[in-house]
C-alpha cells in the first residue's frame, strides 16, 4: 500500500521522537550505569573508585529491600484493585439516569487534577492527622478513640491517597466505555429473562475488558514512581512499614548523597519496572489489538 | 436512552450518586473551607463546617510573603512550553506509526512508555550535572525539554490511538487525488485530528502542571513553578494549616477550573483514545 | 501557534528587561519557611534602602525540601545559590570540603565577638567561622505550671527522668484529654532523633565508641528507649509515633500537654497569646538529666548564613549575610516588629537587654541551655565526633533516620526495645562499614 517515498517520510517524522527518547533514555541510563559501579558519594568528592559490584551488594542485602519490594508491590496492586472495582461501580452508578449528572461527573473529576503533594499534604494534616484531623473530631465526636492512621496503617494510609488520586481516572474511561454497551443486546437478554447480574457478568465485564486494560496499564506506569506522598506522609516509616523502592533510592541518593548506591538501586528499580512492563503487555497487549 | 425509568428509582440513584461525589470532592471542599479559617480555628478539636468567622487574612498574608504570579506564569510557560513541544514531536511520529505501520510499531510504542519507569530520584544527580553543564539549570527551558520528554511517551501513545481512528481510505482517497504529503496532512488529516489533539493537548497540560519532582528540583528563583510555591508552605515551625490551605487552593484552583470548563475534552482525553 | 509565538516573544522580552537591569547584582538567596525567615523578608525594604545596587531573589522551601535542594547544588557546584541556609550539623562538614568562604571582617559595627561563645564555637573550624546565625536553640522543658500545681508537684531547678516520669503520671488526665507529656515520635534524624540522641547524652550514652563501633546494644541506649517507650505508652497524646516538633507544639498550644521537652524556640509559640491557649501557664527548666547527672543532652540547633564558596558574588553576598545577622537587624525586628521577635539564641547583648527579658519571659532559660550545650563534648564519654542532637558526620543524616524510623516503629507498638536496638546496632553497623570507617 504504502510507497516507498511514505515509507521513507514516515521514518523521517517518526525519527525526531524516537532518537530524543532514545537519548532521554540512554543518557542518564548511561551514567547511572557506569555511577553504579563508583563509590561515588556527592558529599565526600575526590574519593571516586572503581567498585564492582559492590553497590549492588548492598542494595540488595539492605534490609529494607525484600520490605520495599514487597511494599512497592502492595501499593500498585492497592490501587489498581481499589480503582478498577471502584471505578465499575462508579461507572455504573454514574450511568444510570439521574438528575445532575454533570455536577457530579465534576465532583468526581477533580482529584485528578490536584498536584500529588497538595493532595498529600490535604489528607496527612488536615483529614487524617490523629489530633488535629477532621477524622479524629468525627471520632471523638462518636465517642471513639481516634485512629492513628499513619503508625497503625501507613501503607493503607497512602493507598487510600493514591486511589483517592487515581479513582477519577478509572471511572471516566470505564464510563465512557460503558456508554458504548450496545443497549440493544443488553435489552435482548433481558427478554430472554437474564438477571441483572448475569447481564453484568456476561456483557458488561466482557465489554469493559479494554477500558480496564488501559487502566491498568497507564496506572502501573504511574504508580511505580508515587514518591512524594510518602515522602510528604510517613517518610517510609514506621520502620520499613511504607518504604517503597523509589523511596530507598531516594534514601540512598538523596539523603546519604550515596550516588554509587543510589544509582546501583535506581538500576534494580528500572529492571524491575520493565519486567512489570513486559508482564503486562504480555498479559494485557492482546486485549489492546484493535 | 430508550429506557424507562421510574421517577423513584431515579431519585435515589440521584441522591446515592450525589453523596458519592460530594464524598469524593470533600477533601478539596475542606482545603478550601480551612482556607478561610484563622490557624487557631483550622486546629479547632470541633471544627466547624461553615459557621465559623470567615477571613481572608491567609490569602492577603500568601499573597504579600510570595509571589504568587510569578509562579503562576512560571507553571503556564512549563506545562503550555513542554505540552506544545511534545506535541510537535509527537504528532509525525505517531502519524507515521498510525498510518505506516511496521513490523516493529507496536515494540517500538510499548518501548517509549517504558522509558517512563524510570525512577527519577534515582536519575536525578546524572540529570542535575548535565542540566549544570549545560547552563540550563533554574530555567524554564530546561524544564520544559525535560517534561517534555517525560511525557513524551504519553503523548505519543494518546496520539497514536486517535488517529489510528481516523479511516485510512480517506488519505488514500486524498493521495489519488494528486495531494502532496504535506498537504494531506494539513488539510485532510488535521481537521480530523484537531479532537484528539485538543484533548492530548490538555491531559499533558494538567500532567506537567502538576509534576512536582523535576520541577522543584531543577529550579530556585527564577523559573521555580507553583509546586516550589506549595513547598513554601508546608511544614514550618508553628501553626501553618489555614495558610496551607490558602496556598494549596491558589495552586489548584487555575487547573481545577481549566479541568472543569473543558471536561468534554478531558473526558476524551482520559480515555486515551483507546476506548470507544 | 500564536501562543508559541507570544510566548517565545514574552520571552525574549524577559531577556531584554533582565538585561537592562545588570548595573545591580543580583544575589539569590535559599532560606526555610520559618517565621524568623518570613519576618526577614519582610524587613527587606530596609535593605533595599540600604544597599540599593543588591538585589535578593528569595528561595523558600520548607526544611526537608531546601536540604535537598542546597546539598545537592552544593556538592555539584551548581552555583544556583549566593547564600544559603544551613543548619550547624552541615557547616563544619562543608567547611572542611571547602564549599563555604570563610566569613570573617564583616565589617566594623558586626561585633563578632558578641555571637554566644558555644554558638559560634559550632560553626568553627580551624579558627575560621564558616556561617553566622541568624538564631540559635538549644532544648529544654516546657511545662503547664497550673496542671503541676494541681498535681501537687513543685519543679526542681535540675529536673531528672525519674521526676518527669512521676509527674506525667500526676498529670495525665485522658478523659480531659491531657496527656502528661509530649515528645517527638515521628521519624528522622533532625526529628525524634535529636530528641533521643539528646536524651541518650543526658543518660550518660553515645553513639559511637573511639573506634566508631555503634553503641545500641550498651545499657544506655536501652535505658534511654525503654524509659522513653514507658513514657510515651503511659502518658503520650495517640498517634505519637508521626508527631515531630509541629504536631506537639500544637499540641501544647491546645492545651494537652502537660510538659514538652523541645526546642526553645518553641518558648515563643507558647508564649503567643494569639496562638496558645496557654500561654500564660506556662513553666519552663532545664532538659532533664539522669538521677545525679550533668549533661542535659548539649542539643544545640542553629540556622545560619553561609555563602559557597564558588559564589561569584560573594561580595554581595557578604553585605546580605551581615545586614541579616547584625546588631543593627537586631534593632530593625524591635523597633518593627516587637522585641519578642528579634531572633534568639545569637548575641550575648540581647541577654542583657532588660526590655527583651520583660518580654520574653523564657529568655534567662534559653540563654541557659544554650550556654551549657557543649558541641565539642556531646557524650559523657570520650567520642570520636561532635555534635549535640546529631553526630557531625556527612553519614548520619541517612543512619539517623533509618535508626528513627526503628524507633518509631517500636513507639508505634510494631516493634519492642530490644528488637529496635538491636535492629538498629546492624544498621548502623553496616552502613558504616560500607562509609568506611574507621576513617
Amino acid at each position: 500500500m504504502a510507497t516507498q517515498a511514505s515509507r521513507t517520510a514516515s521514518r523521517l517524522m517518526l525519527s525526531p521522537a524516537v532518537v530524543l527518547l532514545f537519548l532521554w533514555m540512554i543518557v542518564p541510563l548511561g551514567m547511572t550505569v557506569y555511577f553504579s559501579f563508583l563509590r561515588f558519594n556527592l558529599l565526600m568528592p575526590g574519593t571516586e573508585e572503581f567498585t564492582g559490584f559492590e553497590n549492588y551488594l548492598y542494595f540488595f542485602t539492605d534490609p529494607a529491600f525484600w520490605p520495599a519490594l514487597v511494599n512497592t508491590l502492595t501499593l500498585v496492586l492497592g490501587v489498581l484493585v481499589i480503582t478498577v472495582l471502584g471505578g465499575v461501580g462508579l461507572a455504573v452508578l454514574l450511568d444510570q439516569p439521574m438528575w445532575g449528572q454533570g455536577i457530579v461527573r465534576i465532583l468526581v473529576i477533580a482529584p485528578f487534577l490536584v498536584m500529588p503533594s497538595v493532595s498529600a499534604l490535604v489528607w496527612k494534616n488536615m483529614l487524617m492527622n490523629p489530633v488535629n484531623g477532621l477524622f479524629a473530631a468525627a471520632a471523638r465526636g462518636l465517642g471513639l478513640e481516634p485512629f492513628d492512621f499513619f503508625a497503625e496503617a501507613p501503607l493503607a494510609s497512602i493507598i487510600t491517597i493514591v486511589a483517592w488520586q487515581w479513582l477519577p481516572f478509572a471511572t471516566l474511561i470505564l464510563l465512557t466505555a460503558l456508554q458504548s454497551l450496545d443497549r440493544e443486546q443488553m435489552e435482548a437478554a433481558e427478554m430472554d429473562g437474564a438477571g441483572p447480574f448475569w447481564r453484568f457478568l456476561h456483557l458488561t465485564v466482557p465489554h469493559l475488558m479494554r477500558a480496564i486494560t488501559v487502566v491498568v496499564l497507564i496506572q502501573t506506569i504511574f504508580l511505580l514512581s508515587v514518591f512524594a506522598e510518602i515522602l510528604v506522609t510517613t517518610n517510609g516509616g514506621p520502620g520499613t512499614a511504607s518504604t517503597t523502592l523509589t523511596f530507598l533510592v531516594y534514601m540512598q541518593s538523596m539523603l546519604q548523597f550515596d550516588v554509587g548506591l543510589g544509582s546501583a538501586g535506581g538500576i534494580v528499580a528500572v529492571i524491575l519496572a520493565n519486567i512489570v512492563a513486559i508482564f503486562l503487555m504480555r498479559m494485557i497487549g492482546k486485549n489492546l489489538e484493535t | 436512552m430508550a429506557r424507562e425509568v421510574s421517577t423513584g428509582r431515579k431519585a435515589v440513584v440521584t441522591a446515592i450518586a450525589w453523596g458519592i461525589g460530594l464524598l469524593i470532592f470533600f477533601p478539596i471542599l475542606w482545603t478550601v473551607l480551612t482556607s478561610f479559617k484563622t490557624e487557631g480555628e483550622a486546629i479547632n478539636p470541633h471544627p466547624s463546617f461553615l459557621f465559623f468567622d470567615w477571613t481572608l487574612e491567609n490569602y492577603h498574608t500568601v499573597n504579600e510573603r510570595s509571589d504568587y504570579l510569578g509562579h503562576f506564569w512560571n507553571s503556564v510557560v512549563i506545562a503550555l512550553g513542554s505540552t506544545l513541544l511534545g506535541l510537535l514531536i509527537a504528532i509525525p511520529a505517531a502519524w507515521s506509526m498510525a498510518f505506516v505501520p511496521g513490523k516493529r510499531t507496536k515494540d517500538l510504542l510499548m518501548w517509549m512508555l517504558s522509558t517512563k519507569m524510570m525512577p527519577a530520584v534515582g536519575v536525578l544527580v546524572p540529570i542535575y550535572l548535565l542540566a549544570r553543564d549545560t547552563g540550563l539549570l533554574d530555567s524554564k527551558t530546561g524544564l520544559v525539554i525535560v517534561l517534555t520528554l517525560v511525557n513524551l511517551p504519553i503523548i505519543v501513545w494518546m496520539l497514536y490511538t486517535y488517529f489510528k481512528e481516523i479511516p485510512g481510505e480517506i488519505l488514500e482517497a486524498a493521495r489519488m487525488d494528486g495531494a502532496s504529503l504535506g498537504a494531506e496532512i494539513l488539510y485532510v488529516l488535521t481537521p480530523m485530528a484537531v479532537p484528539g489533539i485538543a484533548s492530548t493537548l490538555l491531559l499533558n497540560v494538567i500532567l506537567a502542571w502538576n509534576e512536582s519532582f523535576w520541577t522543584l528540583n531543577l529550579t530556585a528563583a527564577n523559573s521555580a513553578p507553583l509546586t516550589a510555591f506549595i513547598a513554601s508552605y508546608s511544614s514550618p515551625e508553628g501553626l501553618f494549616y489555614a495558610k496551607l490551605s490558602a496556598a494549596s487552593t491558589m495552586a489548584i484552583a487555575p487547573i481545577l477550573i481549566l479541568g472543569w470548563f473543558s471536561q468534554k475534552q478531558l473526558v476524551r482525553g482520559l480515555t486515551f483514545g483507546a476506548v470507544k | 501557534m500564536t501562543v508559541t509565538v507570544r510566548a517565545l516573544m514574552g520571552a525574549s522580552l524577559l531577556l531584554v528587561a533582565t538585561g537592562a537591569a545588570s548595573a545591580q547584582t543580583t544575589i539569590t538567596v535559599a532560606t526555610v519557611n520559618n517565621g524568623d525567615m518570613i519576618r526577614m523578608q519582610r524587613l527587606m525594604p530596609d535593605f533595599n534602602a540600604k544597599h540599593p545596587d543588591i538585589k535578593v531573589n528569595w528561595v523558600t522551601l520548607e526544611e526537608n525540601v531546601l536540604r535537598q535542594r542546597v546539598t545537592t547544588d552544593i556538592a555539584s557546584k551548581g552555583g544556583q545559590y549566593d547564600v544559603l541556609t544551613i543548619g550547624n550539623y552541615e557547616v563544619p562538614i562543608w567547611a572542611k570540603q571547602n564549599w563555604l568562604l570563610p566569613l570573617d571582617n564583616l565589617g566594623a559595627d558586626y561585633d563578632q565577638a558578641d555571637l554566644l561563645p558555644q554558638v559560634a564555637q559550632s560553626l568553627t573550624v580551624n579558627g575560621k567561622l564558616y556561617a553566622v546565625p541568624f538564631y540559635a536553640e538549644s532544648s529544654m522543658l516546657m511545662y503547664r505550671a497550673d496542671l503541676l500545681e494541681k498535681a501537687g508537684l513543685k519543679m526542681p531547678e535540675n529536673p531528672d527522668w525519674d521526676f518527669i516520669t512521676e509527674a506525667a503520671a500526676k498529670m495525665t488526665d485522658k478523659a480531659a484529654g491531657v496527656y502528661g507529656i509530649c515528645l517527638r515520635g515521628k521519624a528522622g534524624w533532625g526529628e525524634n532523633m535529636a530528641f533521643l540522641t539528646s536524651m541518650n547524652n543526658s543518660m550518660g550514652g553515645a553513639w559511637f565508641d573511639m573506634k566508631w563501633k555503634p553503641q545500641f546494644d550498651g545499657p544506655e541506649w536501652k535505658k534511654t528507649l525503654e524509659t522513653y517507650l514507658k513514657l510515651m505508652s503511659s502518658y503520650g497524646p495517640p498517634g505519637a509515633s508521626s508527631n515531630g516538633f509541629n504536631e506537639n507544639l500544637a499540641l501544647f498550644q491546645t492545651g494537652k500537654c502537660g510538659m514538652w521537652i523541645d526546642a526553645t524556640v518553641a518558648a515563643s509559640f507558647l508564649s503567643d497569646p494569639k496562638e496558645s491557649k496557654v500561654a500564660d501557664k506556662l513553666g519552663f527548666a532545664p532538659a532533664p538529666t539522669r538521677a545525679g547527672g550533668q549533661n542535659h543532652g548539649n542539643w544545640l540547633w542553629s540556622w545560619n548564613l553561609a555563602i559557597p564558596a564558588s559564589s561569584a558574588k560573594a561580595d554581595a553576598a557578604k553585605t546580605f549575610v551581615a545586614w541579616a545577622t547584625s546588631p543593627a537587624y537586631a534593632k530593625l525586628v524591635a523597633e518593627k516588629e516587637g522585641i519578642a521577635n528579634v531572633p534568639p539564641g545569637t548575641r550575648t547583648s540581647l541577654y542583657q537587654n532588660e526590655a527583651y527579658l520583660k518580654a520574653a519571659p523564657f529568655a534567662p532559660m534559653t540563654l541557659k541551655a544554650i550556654q551549657s550545650a557543649d558541641t565539642q563534648h556531646p557524650s559523657e564519654k570520650e567520642v570520636p565526633y561532635t555534635g549535640g542532637q546529631f553526630v557531625a558526620i556527612p553519614e548520619f543524616q541517612a543512619i539517623g533516620t533509618s535508626v528513627g524510623q526503628q524507633f518509631s516503629a517500636a513507639l508505634a507498638g510494631k516493634a519492642n526495645a530490644d528488637q529496635a536496638l538491636a535492629a538498629s546496632q546492624a544498621l548502623t553497623s553496616r552502613e558504616m562499614t560500607r562509609a568506611g570507617y574507621p576513617k
